[in-house]
């Protein structure tokens, strides 16, 4: 098949950005939708053009290095799936598609469609750990684990770290991000003891990079290429307004 | 050059408890004055850099991706193993490094194997307290499941996404550590040279990947944990951006590059699908535990699945190997599923494929417990190949997965360049020839945790380090080395894009240095790759510029260095005139097809000293004893 492509190309952080229009032909329905932008940019190349950045790594759907926004979707059309595992066979000769990066004010543009995602990261080291030193841990077996709480916890922790929640979200919030490391370490025994000072200092790192209110919207969850739920929010909400309330610090 | 192991003396279940009392310790006050560098942050390197932050060094981390958590360990799915014998199996530290040693056909050093069994232990109990959520019994207690190469259930799993759930844990600790202020982390910034003054490792060479800022950082030592160099073969199940750049450059800066020729092919791989294709999709090696590997009897049997009877099929993994069945180790399971295929009985797009069929499994266990078990790698396989493995079996291919070979390091994981220690799969330690599945996660979490962070204050301790001018000439040199090596790549204007260039080099190693490897087939290649590197130099083309976000000029300085890599690969695989593990010389099999050693000649290490760009490579051995464990052919029937 043979489609037009728009993509957002921007040179750096202070370049104004536009879309430019390729025509990708002879698109393979087998072709995964980076293997796609691989041949493309492999013409690029070829004339003597820059390649489209665009940042991908394990291809498998894990790293969480990839993400664009595919006509209006982050990640592209497919339920709980990841921009390297969508394939050509979704779309149709003659399609057109509009291929744009993040946009969210924490995230600014690298270059094309790279986005720096660094105040995730700042998220987690404000509080997404359990403090163990290593070689301190007592035997795996000596605190057991209700198989329901571990089974939640481990949906939670599936949270590749890739932003798509952030970029479907009208606010830009972070909410469905930090909900989800809050629930991952909150429902463990083992995340017991620093539950409350936690969340809270998880929630105040979340504002201070810029990031939007949660409204309860829910299109996180309808873009998450693990599907966690907003589920994990409420559970955030529920451990914030206890440590609010008991003047955690 | 001389290797020397520095394996301690005694009984080998004291080794490590021994050495750990003789080495010398750090004062704790001191430990800040020193400045360690650790390149990657995958299970190994993040694991190094979080420990060594704790126990109060300063540390400079580094990797190329735009964060921590996107290392490749991340994709590893299956488990992790561990001698808890919480299954009461008649699991322990001693089958463990039994079973680990016989996989790897005799070619990995007893004594690191030994501390790998008994560290695994610890390394549960560290993930569990870090918030590793591992599968649970309904008891509270952890899981297990089983896995090629053993007939004990210690392997210790998260779903299908261990190795996500272990980078995890290791990326928690260490953004900890970025927050306390001991571990200054860089993200975006690749290494492309190591800085070595007076012939220690002292430092290494960056480039910023958003500005293209060339910068050098100096530190007491350098630990590399960079993992593996499947890509040489293009199409492997690595991430797009593993490369061989770190453990290549320590290479040519003297450290020796220990047994390149032994790498993985994973049996349960995706097969290929198009000539466009860049990367190949692993499906975990679990998934033999309940699927049953077969081919049709009859060559080239183009009818559906559910038209072949039953006594059409032949699964010949149970048939030839009745003890272990479809979960005898990956080196026999690759070349087994290569030989079907290469009599005419392969399924699929070329006749590359084998069938790993669950309608049994379904059968027995219901639809839900094979979800629960394998539900996300059969959506991952279904949205790859649009067939649903519930109603039809996977087809299933090897592809180049793991390189057991890698930086030749001592029994404290230090390389023969003093200062330079590697960890994790970019060290050639603990797998030998072959390496069992869910003991890659296992080795890289053993080295970042729990033994680079005691050698490395042994080495400190030890040495007689002063801090090195910013200014310093061996500093300037290797900095521009770099600039001047990415200018000649910035120069040039041919016509071929890299990426083609590396799909050639591809093709070549992995019809010359693949699953099955002869003489000719290797002299053959070792001629072409010197003309590869002369194609890319001389008729390549790169585009950009040098200070921008550039993934052109990224990529092709990771291919120069596979270029050359290559061709040691094959020189390795000539000179071992044996088969062993995952390196089959069809020269050296039995009638039955089974892999010959040939333990007289080559019970040794191979590690390769460089000696300039135009002149071979040194060979020097590092002979192997096996007190503990006697070789013996392998047998899995």
């Amino acid at each position: 098949m043979n489609l037009t492509l728009h993509v957002w190309r921007q040179d750096g952080p202070k370049d104004k950005g536009r879309f430019n229009r390729y025509e990708a032909h002879d698109v393979s329905p087998d072709m995964s939708f980076l293997e796609m932008l691989d041949v493309l940019n492999e013409s690029l190349v070829e004339g003597g053009e820059e390649p489209i950045a665009i940042d991908h790594d394990c291809r498998e759907g894990i790293c969480g290095t990839c993400g664009v926004v595919i006509n209006g979707k982050p990640h592209g059309p497919w339920p709980g799936t990841a921009t390297c595992q969508l394939h050509m066979r979704e779309y149709s000769d003659g399609d057109q598609i509009w291929i744009e990066p993040w946009r969210a004010k924490a995230f600014p543009v690298i270059r094309d469609l790279v986005v720096d995602r660094t105040a995730l990261d700042r998220i987690i080291e404000a509080g997404g750990y359990i403090s163990v030193r290593t070689g301190s841990a007592p035997d795996a077996n000596a605190i057991p684990v209700q198989k329901e709480a571990a089974d939640l916890s481990m949906d939670a922790a599936s949270c590749i770290g890739c932003g798509a929640c952030i970029a479907v979200c009208p606010n830009a919030s972070a909410m469905l991000f930090t909900s989800a490391k809050v629930a991952h370490l909150n429902l463990l025994p083992q995340g017991e003891p620093e539950r409350f000072t936690r969340v809270l200092r998880m929630i105040e790192q979340m504002d201070e990079e810029g990031f939007g209110n949660c409204t309860n919207h829910g299109a996180c969850q309808e873009t998450c290429p693990k599907e966690i739920t907003v589920d994990v929010i409420a559970l955030l909400n529920r451990d914030y307004i206890h440590s609010v309330r008991a003047g955690t610090s | 050059m001389e290797l020397q192991s520095k394996i301690p003396t005694g009984p080998i279940q004291e080794h490590w408890d021994k050495h750990r009392f003789e080495m010398k310790l750090v004062n704790p006050a001191n430990k800040r004055k020193y400045d360690v560098i650790v390149v990657g942050t995958g299970l190994a390197g993040g694991a190094a850099a979080a420990s060594l932050g704790e126990l109060g060094y300063h540390v400079e981390c580094f990797t190329y991706h735009d964060s921590a958590r996107r290392a490749h360990s991340i994709a590893a799915q299956g488990g992790i193993n561990a001698a808890k014998n919480y299954q009461n199996d008649g699991d322990s530290i001693w089958r463990l490094f039994y079973d680990t040693v016989k996989g790897g056909d005799f070619r990995a050093r007893e004594s690191n194997v030994y501390r790998l069994a008994q560290i695994s232990v610890e390394i549960i109990d560290q993930c569990v307290a870090q918030g590793v959520p591992f599968a649970r019994e309904y008891g509270g207690l952890l899981a297990n499941r089983s896995f090629g190469g053993a007939q004990v259930s210690r392997t210790f799993y998260a779903r299908g996404q261990t190795g996500q759930q272990l980078l995890i844990g290791v990326y928690q600790s260490l953004a900890r550590q970025v927050a306390e202020g001991s571990v200054n982390l860089h993200t975006q910034h690749e290494m492309l040279d190591i800085i070595v003054v007076d012939g220690v490792a002292r430092g290494i060479v960056t480039r910023d990947l958003v500005t293209g800022a060339i910068e050098s950082h100096t530190a007491d030592a350098v630990v590399l944990g960079t993992g593996g160099y499947s890509n040489v073969f293009y199409l492997s199940t690595n991430a797009m951006k593993c490369n061989t750049t770190a453990i290549w450059r320590a290479y040519r800066k003297g450290a020796a590059f220990a047994n390149p020729c032994f790498t993985q092919i994973h049996p349960t791989c995706i097969p290929q699908h198009g000539d466009y294709q860049s990367k190949l999709t692993l499906m975990s090696e679990s998934l033999r535990n309940d699927g049953r590997i077969w081919v049709p009897k009859k060559p080239s049997d183009d009818r559906p699945v559910d038209q072949i009877p039953e006594d059409e099929r032949d699964y010949y993994l149970e048939r030839m190997y009745p003890a272990f069945g479809n979960l005898v180790p990956r080196d026999l399971a690759s070349r087994r599923a290569k030989d079907m295929c290469d009599q005419g009985l392969g399924v699929g797009h070329g006749g590359l494929g084998v069938y790993l069929d669950f309608a049994d499994a379904i059968q027995r266990l219901g639809r839900d417990v094979v979800a629960e078990r394998y539900g996300n790698l059969f959506d991952m396989y279904q949205r790859i190949t649009d067939e649903n493995p519930y109603q039809v079996p996977m087809r299933i291919y090897p592809a180049p997965h793991y390189t057991m070979g890698g930086t030749w390091v001592d029994y404290n994981l230090m390389s023969t360049l003093p200062g330079l220690h590697v960890i994790g799969e970019a060290n050639f330690s603990d797998h030998g020839a072959n390496r069992l599945g869910a003991s890659a996660l296992m080795q890289g979490l053993a080295d970042g945790y729990f033994v680079l962070p005691y050698t490395i204050g042994d080495y400190l301790a030890r040495s007689d380090l002063h801090a090195v001018p910013e200014d310093h000439p061996d500093v300037r040199g290797a900095e521009e080395e770099v600039r001047g090596r990415i200018q000649r790549l910035l120069n040039l204007d041919g016509s071929r894009t890299t990426d083609s260039i590396h799909k050639e080099l591809g093709r070549v190693m992995w019809d010359g240095c693949g699953m099955a490897r002869n003489a000719s087939g290797l002299k053959e290649a070792i001629a072409r790759i010197p003309e590869l590197r002369e194609e890319f130099w001389s008729n390549g083309r790169v585009v950009g510029s040098g200070d921008t976000y550039n993934q052109n000029l990224e990529n092709a300085g990771r291919i120069v260095d596979f270029l050359e890599l290559g061709e040691l690969m094959c020189i390795d695989a000539l000179v071992r005139e044996e088969s062993c593990g995952g390196h089959f010389r069809e020269e050296h099999q039995t009638p039955e097809g089974e892999a010959r050693r040939d333990d007289e000649n080559f019970t040794h290490v191979t590690a390769w000293e460089y000696t300039g760009a135009d002149s071979p490579p040194r060979e020097h051995r590092e002979a192997l004893e096996f007190e503990y464990v006697p070789p013996s052919q392998r047998s899995y029937k």
